[in-house]
């Protein structure tokens, strides 16, 4: 019983963890209707820029504001290099052009900082521990992630929803040729939410620095569980993308837990050992068809002009 | 790349020039993606020899040729193919990783060419299927995870947790560590190979309060599972593991990995004078802390420059062949030779992470815990 919760709470900051790399990506597909998939490679940054600033200033903290600053300012080069010449073109030459940054960055990063992992230590004061079952303590830190990814998504559901900027925002993902044409200069308004989509994404590589290993190619992964989080959510839902990640977060480490043991009840010991971890792996891909297979448009889906 | 490639073709005008003889020789390692770094390993260790014996194997000049498989099969025979069908490999040496080496074993022995790999052991050519023309001078997979299960039986664990990647190399390790181990296997956990936290298995862990936990995780799951064990306060439960925490890893992991456990065929310290001009002469080039694929890489660069020595040149591949199976070498190892299917017989030991003086982190070797091993397919070999 103890255990469950403990990986109910391991689950929900998963999800947390999740979406703070999520929630960047779903911005920038929803109101700019761009298929970035170099979202990945923006974390990557983002965490490489972290381990940089940690090197030179000594401090978590400043290096957490000088990457999250720095990988921002690098999405906007890339925005006015790459991106801004196929807002208007389709997906599949945004898919081809963005994979192209994938694999540029990825052996950028390897030609500057070396294909050797590095190290992002966690910052002293939350270094700490407390014991959240007998023989497991639970980092401070992790407290730390689950405030943040709330704090997050706080910040930008207050922005989305009660700002200015913010309804223009939701204007432009229902219909942004029409929010053009009453005189908003939408490109710097796409200009400003890739920006933001940025910073995040690299506010997200320096907080999992601590956690996982700082190396070429970390973000990949990542991506693909991000657009299936933004697939579940909705596209262009920030609602949506912070209940899909905290759901896949939850089904990949309760969920995967109760399958195996389900298998091994079933199959026994030694079918389970090679059932179970087939189907755990798939499971939030299932998750993701069944939610496709009720709702289409994922489970909070923004509204869209025609 | 481009250094290696411009030197390989200074070394062959300079060969020409003399008339002499030149050895052909392929590299071929992982060079881009993830797991650059090991394949880095690779190259420096058998350049480092080369080096050493001023640009020559045997005495004779080296025409070497460094290709990057990028850890892709197809990529891999492509080029190996390419490398082959324009006479430019007598030897080939490579890769790190077992489906790469299988992609190649073939376009690489049936040509005739000499195949030595200084990493990847797979069983497959270990017992029946051995041949003549293919050299290891790693360990056959097998072996490293045996050494953690000899070691959890020769301690008296009686619970075990596993933990190992969801593919086929995770479930070979897990049933090599489980080969010696005849205690409680209480949790057996394959995670996805893309995976990045690991709280939920280190729950399960902590719950199930097991005497030792064994984990193969090579590489960036590694890391971050060894961070997460130890921030997760379980480094009191003793971490045995393989490939999980070595020099290649530890530089990213620190004092995270320090005491844990990890069963190799060799180390930075291991105690013998080959060895220590090895890594320092090693450092000083190269300005990291060489792990086993560099050593291997070595002692595969050495295997070769006596046999090369012994055979006058790679023309003749019988007497290349016969030289390269009683090859006499100062092994950074120690002991070390070719067993019946050109797989080694050497010792294996447990290995511990320490911090140096330095500020660096490396393994050094603990428990001598098998001498002169021999695996376990060698005895179905039957060379011809």
């Amino acid at each position: 019983m103890t255990l469950l919760i403990v990986q109910l709470l391991n689950g929900v900051q998963l999800g947390l963890l999740l979406f703070l790399i999520a929630a960047g990506l779903t911005l920038v597909f929803g109101v700019m209707d761009f298929i970035n998939l170099a979202h990945g490679v923006q974390y990557m940054l983002g965490a490489y820029l972290g381990v940089a600033f940690f090197g030179m200033t000594g401090s978590f903290w400043l290096a957490l504001v000088l990457a999250a600053g720095a990988a921002g300012a690098a999405g906007l080069v890339l925005e006015w290099l790459v991106f801004r010449h196929l807002y208007g073109r389709d997906h599949l030459d945004q898919v081809l052009a963005t994979f192209g940054v994938i694999m540029a960055l990825n052996e950028g990063v390897r030609v500057i900082w070396g294909a050797a992992p590095l190290e992002m230590p966690m910052p002293e004061v939350l270094s700490g521990s407390f014991q959240l079952m007998p023989g497991l303590r639970y980092p401070f830190y992790r407290v730390a992630l689950i405030v943040a990814g709330l704090g997050v998504a706080g910040g930008l559901a207050w922005a989305v929803n009660r700002t200015r900027v913010g309804m223009l925002v939701r204007a432009g993902t229902s219909n942004a040729v029409m929010v053009s044409a009453l005189g908003v200069d939408i490109e710097r308004l796409f200009r400003g939410v890739f920006g933001v989509g940025a910073v995040l994404a690299g506010f997200a590589g320096v907080l999992a620095a601590p956690l996982v290993a700082v190396e070429p190619a970390m973000g990949d992964n990542l991506l693909i569980l991000a657009f299936v989080v933004i697939v579940i959510g909705g596209v262009g839902a920030i609602r949506g993308a912070f209940v899909a990640a905290v759901l896949v977060g939850l089904v990949d480490t309760v969920g995967r837990t109760l399958v195996t043991d389900a298998v091994r009840v079933a199959l026994g010991a030694s079918g389970a050992a090679r059932v179970g971890p087939a189907v755990a792996s798939m499971l939030i891909y299932l998750v993701m068809a069944a939610v496709l297979a009720v709702r289409p448009a994922g489970l909070f889906p923004a509204a869209r002009g025609a | 790349m481009l250094r290696h490639m411009l030197g390989a073709v200074a070394l062959c005008a300079v060969g020409v020039g003399a008339q002499a003889q030149t050895v052909k020789i392929g590299v071929v390692t992982t060079l881009s993606g993830p797991a650059a770094s090991l394949g880095q390993q690779l190259r420096d260790g058998f350049q480092l020899a080369l080096d050493q014996s001023g640009g020559k194997l045997g005495g004779m000049a080296v025409e070497l040729t460094v290709l990057d498989d990028e850890l892709k099969p197809d990529v891999a025979v492509t080029k190996v193919r390419g490398l082959i069908e324009s006479g430019k490999a007598d030897v080939v040496v490579g890769p790190i990783f077992s489906n790469v080496l299988l992609a190649i074993f073939k376009p690489v022995t049936e040509s005739g060419a000499v195949l030595i790999s200084p990493n990847a052991g797979p069983s497959t050519y270990a017992g029946r299927a051995c041949v003549k023309n293919f050299f290891v001078t790693s360990y056959q997979n097998d072996q490293p995870h045996s050494v953690s299960g000899q070691y959890a039986q020769d301690s008296g664990y009686k619970r075990v947790f596993l933990l190992a990647p969801n593919y086929q190399a995770g479930k070979d390790a897990l049933a090599g560590f489980k080969s010696k181990f005849k205690g409680e296997v209480v949790g057996e956990e394959y995670v996805p190979l893309t995976q990045m936290d690991f709280q939920s298995e280190i729950a399960k862990i902590a719950a199930a309060k097991p005497d030792a936990v064994y984990a193969f995780m090579p590489g960036g799951i590694g890391i971050a599972l060894v961070k997460q064990y130890r921030q997760a306060g379980l480094a009191s439960v003793p971490f045995l593991s393989a490939f999980t925490v070595d020099e290649s890893t530890l530089p990213a992991q620190g004092e995270a990995a320090v005491g844990f456990y990890s069963g190799a065929n060799w180390a930075p310290n291991l105690d013998n004078a080959a060895n220590k001009a090895f890594v320092a002469a090693f450092e000083a080039k190269y300005h990291y802390v060489p792990a086993t694929y560099a050593a291997q890489s070595f002692d595969a660069a050495l295997a070769l420059d006596a046999a090369i020595g012994k055979a006058g040149g790679t023309a003749d591949k019988a007497k290349l062949i016969a030289a390269l199976e009683t090859a006499a070498i100062a092994s950074v190892r120690g002991s070390f030779k070719f067993g019946v299917n050109h797989y080694p017989v050497q010792d294996f030991y447990l290995t511990q992470v320490v911090k140096r003086a330095d500020g660096k982190f490396q393994t050094e070797v603990r428990k001598k815990v098998f001498t002169a091993d021999v695996d376990p397919y060698a005895s179905q070999c039957k060379m011809n």
